[in-house]
């Protein structure tokens, strides 16, 4: 099942965040997804990898371009969606629900609040725009 | 992107909803729909490419041959009149000046096609090389240029044109009354696909297109991007300019020695480029293919034991295929029959090389 987009946290760099308890899902935006066109291979990192805060942990290619997706929050990797190795489609389709990229074990969860809602996602898109 | 020069079509694109890019200082249609279904059409049905960028020159005179043959690689003399013909320019040490596509109109007038980043630099050279005196004109601001490709593109023709365009074979060109213009219809592209080029005055283009997009939904036809157009080029292997050659490798390093006639009279580049055939190649372009999952991309280095012995020219996701595909430039004298290593972003990834092209299309099919 898909998540709802407005109870998620959004990152400059298009990433969408979902805290439950101490496990945070990470995903890209419908909007990364639609600029990049067909996901056509994404890299993932490997189960209990550690990565800081703005560090890049993988990325998502089209046929055209490599997009880094960088971690949100510093935290270990508990899961990976692994579907996305012979499905990577799924991320154009679902980005917020099967297309989900990691699980992380957030070392500060209360370090969310600092990304924005999706108010001010919305915002900075048009922005952007 | 107030800076970028427009093709005739410009307006046309924004209407088909095209994402727009800089492509080497012209703003160009990189999508539509999507590379991917962009690519199907063009392997499946018929697709229509803007490619007015690219740069077009008449050279005439007496001496046009022979300045022909001594300015590029392949024989000049094979030329006849409705006959194209693919070429290279070189320059003294080899290295390529750029690929481009001449056909002879008469024997004392001729059209070059150039890529659209090299025009000035292409016009310059042949003016610096003209000793023949032959008459050049760059007429690439005032015309279009237009592919239609796919297996579906000569019946399309055929009923717009009102013609029959079965007897034009691969490599030749007609021409073809559209509206009391005169255009010039060649049976040539650059995606391994049966097709057409059609090259038309820049101010009929517009209407031209509107009338062909109509006649066209019955067969498919679907407008295609610089995206699609180099997946497509790169599964049948076609070199591009700035890639798989450059002024720093050869037409030889780049398995195009079919366009290269040693034999056939001096020209700029043989000294050079008949030491090379004689001594071997110091680099040649391969095929790739991934064994680990990642997607070569161009500039990722190739090693053997921990040690470079290349790098990727050009490299992609196959639509057709549904894989990684790629060329590199490989230096000789290495076993390819075995493992080599790619820095994908950091990341060590196994690879092999392989024949080459990805994709040709069924015999009999023309």
């Amino acid at each position: 099942m898909s998540l709802n987009p407005e109870e998620l946290r959004y990152t400059k760099e298009h990433e969408w965040v979902h805290l439950q308890g101490e496990t945070a899902r990470i995903g890209i935006t419908e909007y990364a997804a639609e600029q990049l066109g067909d996901v056509v291979h994404v890299e993932l990192p490997e189960q209990n990898a550690e990565f800081e805060q703005g560090e890049a942990f993988g990325s998502v290619e089209s046929v055209k371009s490599v997009s880094d997706v960088y971690l949100p929050l510093t935290g270990r990797v508990t899961e990976v969606n692994a579907t996305l190795a012979d499905n990577p489609g799924i991320i154009n389709e679902d980005p917020y629900g099967e297309g989900w990229i990691v699980n992380l074990q957030l070392k500060d969860p209360s370090k969310l609040e600092g990304l924005m809602s999706h108010d001010d996602y919305q915002k900075f898109l048009s922005e952007e725009a | 992107m107030s800076d970028l020069k427009r093709t005739p079509l410009f307006e046309w694109h924004k209407a088909q909803g095209a994402r727009l890019i800089d492509f080497g200082g012209w703003e160009m249609p990189v999508q539509y729909q999507g590379v991917i279904p962009e690519h199907q059409t063009v392997r499946e049905h018929v697709g229509l490419f803007d490619v007015s960028h690219m740069g077009e020159f008449y050279i005439k005179g007496d001496k046009a041959k022979d300045f022909l043959n001594r300015i590029t690689t392949n024989d000049a003399s094979k030329l006849y009149n409705g006959r194209c013909q693919y070429t290279v320019m070189c320059q003294p040490d080899g290295g390529v000046v750029d690929d481009l596509i001449i056909s002879q109109i008469s024997e004392d007038c001729y059209l070059a096609v150039v890529n659209a980043s090299n025009i000035q630099k292409d016009f310059d050279w042949m003016q610096k090389n003209n000793q023949e005196g032959v008459e050049l004109t760059n007429v690439s601001e005032q015309t279009a240029l237009l592919a239609i490709q796919g297996p579906k593109a000569e019946a399309l023709l055929n009923d717009f044109f009102g013609t029959n365009f079965s007897d034009l074979k691969t490599y030749c060109f007609t021409t073809a009354n559209w509206n009391g213009d005169e255009l010039t219809v060649s049976r040539t592209g650059y995606t391994g696909e049966d097709g057409f080029e059609v090259m038309l005055p820049a101010k009929v283009t517009s209407d031209f297109v509107k009338a062909l997009s109509e006649k066209g939904a019955a067969y498919g036809l679907k407008p295609i991007g610089l995206g699609a157009r180099d997946t497509l080029r790169l599964e049948a292997c076609y070199s591009l300019y700035g890639h798989e050659i450059t002024d720093q490798i050869s037409p030889l390093e780049a398995n195009l020695a079919w366009v290269v006639k040693l034999d056939a009279g001096d020209f700029i580049g043989r000294e050079a480029l008949l030491a090379q055939k004689e001594q071997g190649v110091p680099r040649k372009i391969v095929g790739l293919q991934m064994i680990d999952s990642g997607i070569p991309r161009e500039g990722y280095g190739l090693f053997l034991n921990g040690e470079q012995v290349g790098h990727v020219t050009s490299g992609t996701h196959s639509p057709l295929l549904k894989k990684p595909i790629a060329l590199a430039l490989v230096q000789s004298g290495i076993n390819l029959d075995q493992e080599l290593e790619l820095d994908v972003r950091g990341k060590m990834k196994k690879c092999l090389t392989v024949k080459t092209p990805f994709y040709k299309r069924p015999k009999g099919e023309k």
